[in-house]
């Protein structure tokens, strides 16, 4: 763990990590924020806390009855 | 010394590098989420109500993890216990009691037969609510930090992150360390599954956050930007994207195929530390809790602020959204849970 190793070894873990990093393929973000944003529109209609719950389906809502006193 | 030009040659080496990543992620910036969502309709504004206001802990509630099940939810305080509930009927249906009280994060299992919890006594202990009375199951004791985070892949799979700055994959039939994955040079404070867990991000104190391959151990991408702690990390609905939360009083959306920041949720006003962070089931929402005691609603698409959850009196710790989105939980230090929708 970096706790236990010399700073010299850590910068080590840090430049072979990077060489790895380096050669990561990227995509265009206009290409992957538009796959996002058809995904989630796809699912916002049915979005529980977008369209809302309604008061007869609600598994939270408060059961019971009136109290009387 | 040889060793001192051994060091600035390998940080030079390294800033190249560096120079390098972003050079080519500028590359394929064609764009940010919010300029390419500049067509879609906007969230409407939300407003959501406390329907259940889950009361039992005696102390800061720290952590909250809901079952697979959408019902039950695990809460963990320093009260020293673990509470499992009902949300529907806001009943108790087990109290675990814990060795330690110090804790700081809490687990459910898929199967719902175990939890585990851990925090400053640098253990994960897995217990099983099946049997009549809880039992303990198993006591992982190798890290040699807090434990900060636990995640279960199975009933016989756990990975951990800890303040020792490294996570932890754990065999739990033999209760030892399969997997050690080293890379971040801060405490890891957090960690979240990919839906087909065959990957983890993780969110440390040195800013970064990291995708890692379960099984072969290593970090494939890592994501900066932060100025400050990582404290809350969670993959967006479609596993292409991770959402931080950070003491930089923001948060960020990393897409994972272009490996790199598209959005920053700040509206220039905050002024306190993130601490925790959900998605609605569609992703279009977030919930963020906040050290000023509020959890902002964000839309994940335009990054602009759509609704407010005010309620308890104290930092909001911990949230989460069960699996079939039908509320938001919200945990805080003022002892309470509430669920909302």
């Amino acid at each position: 763990m970096a706790r236990d190793m010399s700073d010299i070894d850590i910068l080590k873990m840090e430049l072979a990590q990077l060489q790895k990093e380096v050669n990561t393929k990227r995509e265009p973000i206009s290409k992957t924020a538009k796959e996002t944003i058809d995904f989630v529109e796809a699912l916002s209609a049915e979005d529980p806390l977008i369209k809302g719950v309604p008061e007869d389906k609600n598994p939270y809502k408060e059961k019971g009855g009136c109290i009387v006193t | 010394m040889a060793e001192k030009a051994e060091m600035e040659k390998l940080k030079k080496e390294a800033d190249a590098l560096r120079t390098q990543i972003e050079a080519a992620r500028k590359a394929v910036a064609d764009t940010n989420m919010a300029d390419a969502a500049s067509g879609v309709a906007p969230a409407p504004r939300v407003q959501l109500k406390t329907r259940k206001t889950l009361k039992g802990h005696l102390a800061k509630i720290y952590a909250m993890h809901w079952s697979t099940d959408a019902r039950q939810m695990v809460s963990a305080s320093q009260d020293g216990k673990l509470l499992i509930w009902d949300s529907y009927t806001g009943n108790k249906v087990n109290a675990v009691p814990l060795k330690s009280s110090w804790v700081m994060t809490c687990g459910f299992a898929p199967s719902g037969n175990l939890v585990a919890s851990g925090g400053l006594d640098n253990m994960c202990t897995v217990y099983n609510i099946k049997t009549p009375a809880v039992k303990t199951l198993r006591e992982l004791d190798a890290h040699t930090g807090y434990l900060s985070c636990c995640r279960f892949l199975s009933d016989n799979e756990i990975i951990t992150a800890s303040g020792d700055t490294t996570c932890c994959l754990w065999d739990l039939e033999t209760g030892k360390q399969k997997i050690i994955y080293t890379n971040h040079v801060g405490d890891c404070m957090t960690l979240a599954l990919s839906g087909d867990m065959n990957t983890f991000i993780s969110g440390a104190c040195d800013s970064m956050a990291k995708l890692w391959d379960v099984r072969d151990g290593g970090c494939k991408q890592s994501f900066i930007g932060h100025t400050s702690d990582i404290n809350a990390i969670a993959y967006f609905p479609n596993n292409n994207a991770v959402i931080t939360g950070s003491d930089d009083c923001t948060c960020k959306m990393y897409d994972l195929r272009a490996d790199q920041e598209v959005i920053e949720y700040n509206d220039g006003s905050m002024k306190a530390g993130v601490t925790s962070l959900t998605l609605s089931v569609s992703g279009r929402l977030m919930f963020a809790g906040y050290d000023d005691f509020n959890c902002n609603i964000w839309d994940t698409l335009k990054g602009e602020k759509v609704g407010v959850l005010s309620g308890h009196d104290n930092r909001v710790s911990c949230t989460g959204v069960p699996a079939d989105g039908m509320g938001v939980c919200t945990g805080s230090w003022d002892s309470f849970l509430k669920i909302w929708n």
